[in-house]
Formats: structure tokens, C-alpha cells, sequence
């Protein structure tokens, strides 16, 4: 299959291309920029006129509920979903049921990604076995059978002699360990931030150093072990500073902010709508800010969806007793092109906190446009307007703040190794 | 924070649901004081039945225990003349939330006309007026940590047959803040109603962060924070809290925050001593000030059937907006 992307603005912030231009791709690989091959035929032609042709976004934190929790989501909906937001590749929580603690759960996975064919999955290997933090996971063989990384995805690990150890073991067998940090004794089953809104409205609060306290000890942890660390899904301004201290120590770590929170902060909240209730909780606006500071000077590595989709039972109850989470891959996209527009990045900086940066983490070959390699790629339309509604939107979790609002900006084709895995037919 | 939104008001303006303090206005707060004081008038001339709420059917449903709010609940629907119906509804069964909305379900089927809840959880009564069928009032009788906003009204109103008016007032709230619904909703009402300062005197384990946004003055010492106060209002000392490392003991936090007769005389000579009740006698106050000629513990409880059958007629009455 012979595919051109014509007439369209190409944007790879790793081999710093921002201008107008083709993509030729043959057999699942680039293999022209600018100018077609010598001899170059192709059998579809994509007019790409008005549009932005980029890397294929690349998620560092997808619930797809499978297996386990396909009253939620499924597999097949959310990489669905994902494609059509421009996603080709998303990595797995292991929090799934069971828990990706054994090859055979990889297994599992892996065969249902390759029967719904849509992007690249990624499953991350527990940490612990069963993610109960206490015996180590036999990461050497989840890592032979596939998973990118290590993780305890929100479950705590109460034992800090275990998070020590599982750090060396991680680091022996060169796995990049994407930590979440809360501190789940501070947290003391809070469900908003340790505020004024949550003080107003009687809500169980979870303070900042739940964050900071969890994000320092694996900090110092790090120095011990030499372990790599992502910290994923930071909420604080006061942990930008603490990774920034740790990054100019020359440790190795890097760190993303899911999306939701560099645009909500607690005082957007509608009292007491369960949409909002996610964790960790949306801050104050100074952490917010704070926030997009990091991401702007680049301590902040890159942005994820930190998607959770969730049935509509999980989200009916009084606050505290709903489940936390949104379902953000398809919001990800205009939400990053609001920020552009808010001059918080350039366009290009914006599509590199969602491809090139998270494929450095990760250490995988994609996330760029380069000559002989992986045709990932995503297509959008900045300009056109759209509304979340029953119609528009994929994912089989509906639990979005954004709910009914106007987004613009919107995704005409997803391409994963050259295949067609989304086109819009409008 | 964007508005609570206004589900207490129908399209008139007329309290349809009573969920907390916050979002009501003033005018509406001294309506349902007045109310109130037609109905204590008339209850203390021996009358006690009101034929206003015949025929219509108030569930009771309690998701937490509770003996007194629940019975003068009881009391003042039966005085309106309502069918009452109380349920104790173990909070254990209704762990997830399409349990709540079931047992709504459930009830709205055998077609009653209010549903009066209390739950542990913030928000419970919230979620419930936005779920509920529109011809059914709910009064909130406490959600977790949130409001508890006929409680502050008894208490209003039992200031108010005292002191007359609350321009000028200061009034001190002494105890678990934290925890407390009932403080939350006093502090918002003694601002809405004109008081010249509330203060709330607490350690900083019993004290939410950002307090002083609701308008409150804090104090750490109680010596210094019953200056010059005309209403001491104590709150009931949960004593699981000494098990989760917010209080050391008993007698330490009475020697601190406990209201003795010695310290009830660093505040004004007027003052009146109030307790939503349960007390817990030598842990938050005294005996002898508990039944001191300074106390009106008792007369908040007579009055707060007077409030609820205010609030069940008024909200009833803001049904016809809608219909």
C-alpha cells in the first residue's frame, strides 16, 4: 500500500520540520518527505489542505477497562476512541482485573489489541504482585513478554523498604518505573483538594503534601538506586519545583501532567458534579499555573490523558462515593490547541508534549517523521469546530466536565504504520 | 466556584427544596423565622394541629442515625398533619450509588410528597433534589461534613427570641469545626442575618484550612475568643476523634476548649450558652453551665419543631411555582 499526504502543513518537532509539504509512505514506513521517491505510485491519496500533519500522539497513562471492567470501556471502544483523537499508541495501567502482574495477562492483552488493530498498546507491568506492595513482580519476565515499563498505577505502596527494592530491581533490568505519587495516609480517602471549595463544601480534602511527601521520598530513592522515574499525573506547583531540583541534580527523571489539569482547577467545580471529582484532585488555580509554568520551561516533560472511562452508575452518588476520573482522549487534542492559543506554547512545542517527548520516555523509535521508519501519524483540522455530544463522541465513558461544550480543533486521520486506523468522511 | 446552582428556588423565588444555607438570602432566612414564630406562638397556646400538610406523605430517610433531628421531624410533620414515615436505611446497603438512587426510586414509587435525609456523605441531599421526581421536596437534615441547615436555623431562631436581633451580635463557635455540618450552616446563616462577628475558636486539627474564607474570625485560645461575645455556641465532641491522633484526651481538650463556668464569665454578661445536642457532659461543657441560667439548650430543641414545620409547610408551598 502506497499512501500521500498532500497539501498539508507538516509539524515534527524532533526533526524540527514546520512547513508546508507531502509525507509518501509505502509498506507501513516513511518513505518520502517533501518530495515523492523516485518511481513513487500511490494507491490513496490524502489532500491534507488546511490541515496539520503530525506524529501520531502517544498516551502514557489509557484505562481501555479490559480486562476486568468491560461494563466500562472496552478494548475495542476506547483504542477506537483513541485513534480518532489521534492516538497511535497508549500505554496500559496495570491496575486492569487481573492485574498485569504475569506474562500470561500481557498475553491477554496483546491478543485483544491485535484483534481490534487499532494503536499500539503498551500494557506497563506491576510493580508488585497484584499491586498489593509486597512482593515484587517478576519484572524480568513481564519485560521479555512485552511490557514497557513498571508502575503501581494509584495503589499505594505502604512499605517504603519494598518501593526501595523494587526500584533496584526495576533499575537491573533497565525498566523505566512511572510512578504516581500520593501518600495514601495524607490522602485519608479525601476526594478534593485540601482548599477553600473543598472547607465550603464539607468534602473530605486531600492535601498537596500527600503529593510532595510521596513525590520526595522516591526522589531521594532515586538517588539510591539509580532507578529511572516517571512521575506521572502531578497536580501540585510545588512538585514542578521539586522535579525541576531533582532534574538539575542530574537525576534521572521526567514527569507529565494530565491534561484536565492544566485547564480545570478546583474553584471550576459545579458543586458537588461528580465529573469533576478525579484524582489526584483538580488543585487550586496557583497550582494550575503553576503547572503550565513547568510545562513552558520544560520541567514537565510531556501531557497525558490520564483517560478513565467509567459507566454512568459510577458517576451517580453523592460526591465522595463516586468513582474519580475522566474520560479524556478526545479532548486532549483541543484542550492542547486552547493552550496554543492561550500562547502558553507554540503549536509545535504543543504536539511535541504529546509524541516526541512521551516516545523519549518511553524510549521507543515513533513519534516523529522520519525517512524509514514507522508511518505514525495524525491529521487535524485546528480550525473546525465541533460539540461534545452523543454524536461526536467515541469513548464508551461519557464522564467529562467538558461535556457539551464547543472544542475546536479535530482529528480527519489517524495512520499506524501506514494503515488507515481513522478517517473522518465528512 | 460557579453559583451553587440554585435548586432550592422555584421560578418565584419560594424555597421548593432546603439543602443549605448557602445560596439563600436573607429575606428568605427571616421568612422562615417568622413562620416559625407563628407556629411556636400557637403551639404554646396549646393548639398543636395545623391541617396545612393533610394528605400529603413525608419519608423520613436516614442514612445515618440520628434520634433528635429525626423526631422532631417526626413531631412537626405529624403537627402539620402528614402522614410521617421514617426509614433507617444502614449506609452499608447503599455503598454505590445506584443503591441511593434505588432506594429514591423505590420510595417516589409509593408516591409521597418529601423526602426529608440525612447521610454521611456531603452532597447526599444534592444529588437526591437532582435525581428526585420535580413534585418532590427534599429537606436536608445534614449530609456528611456539609450543612446541616435546619439545625442553624432552630439556632437562629433561638437567638433571636432571645436577643431580638443579630445586628451586633458576636458569636463564638466552639469545637470540632471540622467535622461539623451544623457549624458550617451557622456561620453562613449569623452572616446572612447581619451579626457583627463570628468567631470560631478550635485547634488547628478541628479547624478546615481556608476557614477564615467564610467570613470568620479564628481563635486557637479560648480565653481571648469569648471576649466580649453575646452567644457561645458549643458543638458535640465526636470521640472517635481522640483515635485518629486529632485531640490527645478528653481532659486536655476540656481543659482547653471545654466551656466552664469560670471561662463563661470572660464573656458578656448576657450571653446565652447553646449545644445542638448530644451533650457530652465534662467534655465540651460543663454540668453546671449545661443546666445554668445562661443555657438555652432546651428551648433549641422545643424550637426546632417550630423551624422544621416551617420549612416542611414553606417548601411544600413552593411546589405550586412549578406546577
Amino acid at each position: 500500500m502506497h499512501i500521500e499526504i498532500i497539501n498539508g502543513h507538516i509539524i515534527d518537532p524532533k526533526n524540527n520540520i514546520d512547513q508546508a509539504g507531502s509525507v509518501y509512505i509505502s509498506e507501513g514506513k516513511i518513505v518520502g518527505l517533501m518530495q515523492a521517491p523516485a518511481g513513487f505510485m500511490a494507491d490513496k491519496s490524502i489532500n491534507a489542505q488546511g490541515h496539520i500533519v503530525c506524529p501520531g500522539f502517544i498516551d502514557l497513562s489509557t484505562r481501555v477497562r479490559e480486562p476486568g471492567q468491560s461494563h466500562k470501556a472496552t478494548m475495542r471502544s476506547e483504542t477506537q476512541a483513541a485513534a480518532s483523537a489521534g492516538y497511535t499508541s497508549l500505554c496500559i495501567p496495570p491496575d486492569t482485573n487481573p492485574v498485569i502482574d504475569s506474562p500470561a495477562v500481557v498475553e491477554l492483552i496483546e491478543d485483544k489489541a491485535e484483534k481490534c488493530a487499532y494503536p499500539q498498546i503498551y500494557p506497563i507491568a506491576a510493580l508488585t504482585q497484584k499491586l498489593a506492595g509486597k512482593d515484587l513482580s517478576s519484572m524480568h519476565a513481564l519485560k521479555q513478554a512485552g511490557c514497557i515499563a513498571v508502575s503501581h498505577a494509584h495503589e499505594a505502596i505502604q512499605d517504603l523498604l519494598v518501593l526501595r527494592r523494587a526500584m533496584e530491581y526495576a533499575a537491573t533490568h533497565d525498566l523505566l518505573l512511572i510512578y504516581c505519587p500520593q501518600e495514601s495516609a495524607l490522602s485519608n480517602h479525601g476526594c478534593a483538594h485540601e482548599g477553600a471549595i473543598a472547607s465550603q463544601y464539607g468534602l473530605p480534602a486531600v492535601p498537596v503534601a500527600a503529593e510532595t511527601i510521596a513525590l520526595m521520598q522516591c526522589i531521594e530513592l532515586i538517588e539510591q538506586t539509580s532507578c529511572r522515574v516517571h512521575f506521572s499525573g502531578l497536580s501540585c506547583a510545588r512538585s514542578v519545583d521539586l522535579i525541576n531540583k531533582a532534574k538539575t541534580s542530574g537525576l534521572p527523571v521526567t514527569a507529565d501532567v494530565a491534561m484536565h489539569q492544566l485547564h480545570l482547577a478546583d474553584d471550576d467545580m459545579q458543586p458537588y458534579d461528580s465529573h469533576f471529582h478525579v484524582m489526584p484532585p483538580l488543585r487550586s488555580e496557583k497550582d494550575r499555573k503553576g503547572l503550565l509554568a513547568g510545562i513552558q520551561k520544560g520541567i514537565i516533560d510531556c501531557i497525558s490523558s490520564d483517560h478513565q472511562p467509567h459507566d454512568i452508575d459510577a458517576k451517580l452518588g453523592a460526591f465522595p462515593e463516586t468513582e474519580p476520573g475522566i474520560s479524556s482522549l478526545e479532548t486532549v487534542l483541543p484542550l492542547m490547541l486552547r493552550l496554543v492559543e492561550s500562547k502558553t506554547f507554540s503549536l509545535t512545542q504543543g504536539i511535541a508534549k504529546l509524541c516526541s517527548e512521551p516516545a523519549q520516555i518511553l524510549g521507543i523509535n515513533t513519534g516523529h517523521l522520519t525517512i524509514g521508519c514507522a508511518a505514525d501519524i495524525c491529521i487535524f483540522d485546528p480550525n473546525k469546530s465541533w460539540e461534545i455530544n452523543q454524536e461526536t463522541w467515541r469513548s464508551l465513558g461519557k464522564n467529562t466536565p467538558f461535556w457539551g461544550e464547543s472544542m475546536q480543533g479535530k482529528v480527519t486521520h489517524t495512520l499506524q504504520l501506514g494503515k488507515l486506523i481513522y478517517s473522518d468522511n465528512s | 466556584m460557579i453559583a451553587i446552582e440554585n435548586l432550592q428556588l422555584n421560578a418565584h423565588g419560594k424555597l421548593r427544596h432546603f439543602l443549605s444555607i448557602e445560596g439563600l438570602h436573607k429575606d428568605l432566612l427571616t421568612e422562615i423565622l417568622d413562620t416559625a414564630e407563628s407556629f411556636a406562638d400557637v403551639s404554646e397556646k396549646n393548639i398543636k394541629k395545623f391541617p396545612l400538610l393533610r394528605g400529603k406523605t413525608i419519608v423520613n430517610l436516614f442514612f445515618e442515625n440520628s434520634t433528635r433531628t429525626r423526631a422532631t421531624f417526626e413531631l412537626a410533620a405529624t403537627r402539620l398533619s402528614a402522614d410521617v414515615l421514617s426509614m433507617n436505611i444502614a449506609t452499608s446497603a447503599t455503598s454505590k450509588g445506584e443503591s441511593l438512587l434505588d432506594t429514591i426510586r423505590n420510595m417516589e414509587a409509593m408516591q409521597v410528597d418529601m423526602f426529608v435525609v440525612r447521610h454521611s456523605l456531603s452532597g447526599a441531599a444534592h444529588f437526591i433534589a437532582q435525581h428526585t421526581a420535580p413534585h418532590i421536596n427534599v429537606i436536608n437534615a445534614g449530609d456528611g461534613q456539609h450543612e446541616h441547615p435546619t439545625q442553624a436555623m432552630l439556632d437562629m431562631f433561638t437567638i433571636r427570641r432571645v436577643k431580638k436581633q443579630f445586628t451586633g451580635l458576636r458569636v463564638a463557635i466552639v469545637g470540632d469545626i471540622l467535622h461539623s455540618r451544623v457549624a458550617r450552616s451557622q456561620i453562613l446563616a449569623l452572616r446572612l442575618l447581619g451579626a457583627e462577628e463570628v468567631r470560631v475558636i478550635a485547634p488547628k486539627t478541628l479547624l478546615p484550612t481556608h476557614v477564615e474564607d467564610l467570613g470568620v474570625s479564628v481563635y486557637y485560645d479560648m480565653n481571648a475568643g469569648l471576649k466580649n461575645v453575646d452567644v457561645v455556641i458549643m458543638l458535640r465532641l465526636q470521640k472517635e476523634r481522640m483515635n485518629s491522633a486529632l485531640l490527645p484526651s478528653e481532659s486536655e481538650y476540656f481543659r482547653c476548649y471545654g466551656l466552664s463556668e469560670q471561662k463563661l464569665k470572660i464573656a458578656n454578661k448576657e450571653a446565652i450558652v447553646m449545644h445542638p445536642g448530644p451533650i457530652n457532659r465534662g467534655v465540651e461543657i460543663e454540668s453546671s453551665v449545661a443546666d445554668g441560667p445562661q443555657s438555652v439548650i432546651l428551648q433549641q430543641v422545643s424550637n426546632g419543631i417550630a423551624i422544621r414545620m416551617a420549612v416542611l409547610s414553606m417548601t411544600m408551598n413552593g411546589n405550586r411555582g412549578t406546577e
